[in-house]
């Protein structure tokens, strides 16, 4: 299982990829694997203000449905449209194509509430 | 935790392991998807030995049988079985189980989930009986093979004529080397085979293997608990602990097919009569949903006309007709096939419509 080093993680199994203000963000590999064959991402709407560690949308799996929270505040500047039509993305790419949302990031001092590869890492025992 | 003897394969196979029922089994290989669709179109092994078996043996097995499960056990013959329930004396659902009729014997197979509550619940009826209850659980191993290919490799390792046992019948015989019960039931609704033998963790392997390398050219894959749940589900079978409970009857969960209230007195009789006589006041009904992306779950409200008239007790994607189907229990009013109903699934309410199971039709 791979987790890249430039992530921050959550503990709901997020990451987020900050480049300057803006950030991406996805699930993570153990996250997909957990739920299975991913059927539908309900995505955000653009311009939506959403707060970190508040449900922006949900994932639906065969076996079940979970909510998707976020790593940080901020607006949603674009959500992956590609899911829509392949929702399985989430599995087969979770930190490449299978990104959900891009956030342009309100405060940048909640960075230190994330955690990093090797605390992520412990928290899941991988 | 509790292991079955094919535990090591599991793990060598690389499946997600989850508790269940106190055992720590494979809800997934492949995907739930690949799986689902690997049974439907060729064939796929699965290690159900979980599920709790019982004999039940003496002069008076027949009539403790008949008197905790609701459908008639003095029709069947040697080698049939059959599909039953118990009930608590207020109706309410015990169990479903397998009833198996041997010649001096017989063998409930029951849910892996009950298997403590059902053995002290038969126990405690046997009062003056002359019978042996007996929990065989732990000695015997549990596979079953399903799906359009599933007889054509299991024939490859057996001198039993497969094609010859009718759907609810078993046989003895001789499978990959092994001694071991040969029945063919499932809970796919596709032909399939269900495997009980007694065995240590090296024969479990040898089966396995075995009906592995027979399966090979059909493409065979293990299927775990996950693809087990949306394969029943389609097929409009129940699972307890969802679909059926102690606060559902078998009139109301569709299960009248199993409860002869003319074959004499059993447990719950009284009452289903009267459920019988007054009519079911809610139904357990199949429905789909047509919108896109809109999936039911366990626990949805379920609305006819803007107002709650019952809730889903199973919800999926079905994996083949790639919509959402489930199940629930709704006011008789509305349980009529075609009838629109709602669901509501996110704060939306979504279109749905009843209809009759199995959603795939065979």
């Amino acid at each position: 299982m791979t987790f890249p080093e430039n992530l921050k993680y959550t503990k709901d199994h997020e990451w987020i990829r900050v480049e300057g203000d803006t950030g991406v963000v996805g699930i993570t590999e153990y996250a997909q694997g957990e739920l299975g064959d991913v059927v539908f991402v309900e995505l955000p709407q653009i311009h939506k203000q959403v707060k970190q560690g508040e449900s922006f949308g949900t994932i639906e799996a065969v076996k079940a449905v979970s909510d998707l929270y976020s790593p940080l505040s901020g607006e949603v500047i674009e959500a992956n449209a590609e899911l829509e039509k392949a929702p399985e993305l989430v599995n087969k790419d979770p930190y490449g194509k299978g990104w959900i949302m891009k956030l342009k990031i309100s405060a940048t001092n909640e960075l230190d509430a994330l955690l990093d590869v090797k605390t992520y890492r412990e928290l899941i025992g991988k | 935790m509790k292991q079955t003897t094919f535990y090591n394969i599991h793990k060598q196979l690389g499946a997600k392991i989850v508790e269940f029922a106190g055992f720590e089994m494979p809800v997934q290989y492949s995907g739930i998807i690949d799986e689902h669709k690997t049974v439907r179109s060729s064939v796929g092994i699965f290690d159900v030995s979980h599920m709790g078996e019982f004999e039940i043996r003496g002069k008076d097995a027949l009539a403790l049988v008949q008197k905790v499960t609701t459908n008639d056990a003095s029709k069947l013959i040697d080698g049939k079985v059959q599909y039953s329930s118990m009930c608590y004396p207020d109706g309410g659902i015990v169990d479903d189980l397998l009833v198996y009729k041997f010649e001096n014997h017989f063998m409930l197979v029951v849910n892996a989930a009950n298997l403590n509550k059902d053995f002290d619940w038969i126990k405690s009826n046997i009062g003056s009986m002359d019978v042996q209850l007996i929990d065989k659980s732990d000695d015997i191993s549990l596979l079953a093979v399903q799906g359009p290919k599933s007889l054509v490799t299991l024939q490859k390792l057996t001198g039993a004529n497969l094609n010859a046992m009718p759907y609810y019948t078993f046989v003895h015989g001789n499978l990959a080397g092994f001694d071991m019960l040969i029945s063919r039931t499932g809970y796919t609704g596709e032909l399939g085979f269900e495997l009980y033998f007694e065995g240590t963790v090296t024969i479990s392997e040898k089966i396995w293997n075995a009906i592995m390398n027979a399966g090979k050219e059909y493409g065979i894959k293990p299927i775990g608990l996950g693809a087990r749940d949306t394969l029943r589900l389609e097929m409009g079978m129940c699972l307890y602990g969802n679909d059926i409970d102690q606060t559902t009857n078998p009139l109301e969960a569709g299960l009248g097919w199993v409860t002869k209230l003319d074959k004499g007195d059993f447990i719950g009789r009284d009452v289903l009569l009267k459920v019988k006589e007054a009519g079911v006041k809610r139904k357990l009904i199949g429905f789909t949903i047509d919108a896109d992306k809109a999936f039911p779950r366990h626990g949805y409200e379920i609305r006819s006309n803007g107002s709650a008239v019952g809730h889903v007790t199973s919800g999926t994607v079905s994996p083949i007709l790639d919509k959402g189907i489930g199940m629930g229990y709704v006011d008789v009013s509305c349980a009529q096939v075609g009838t629109t109903l709602g669901i509501v699934i996110r704060n939306k309410e979504i279109k749905a419509q009843v209809e009759k199971t199995p959603f795939i039709k065979k």
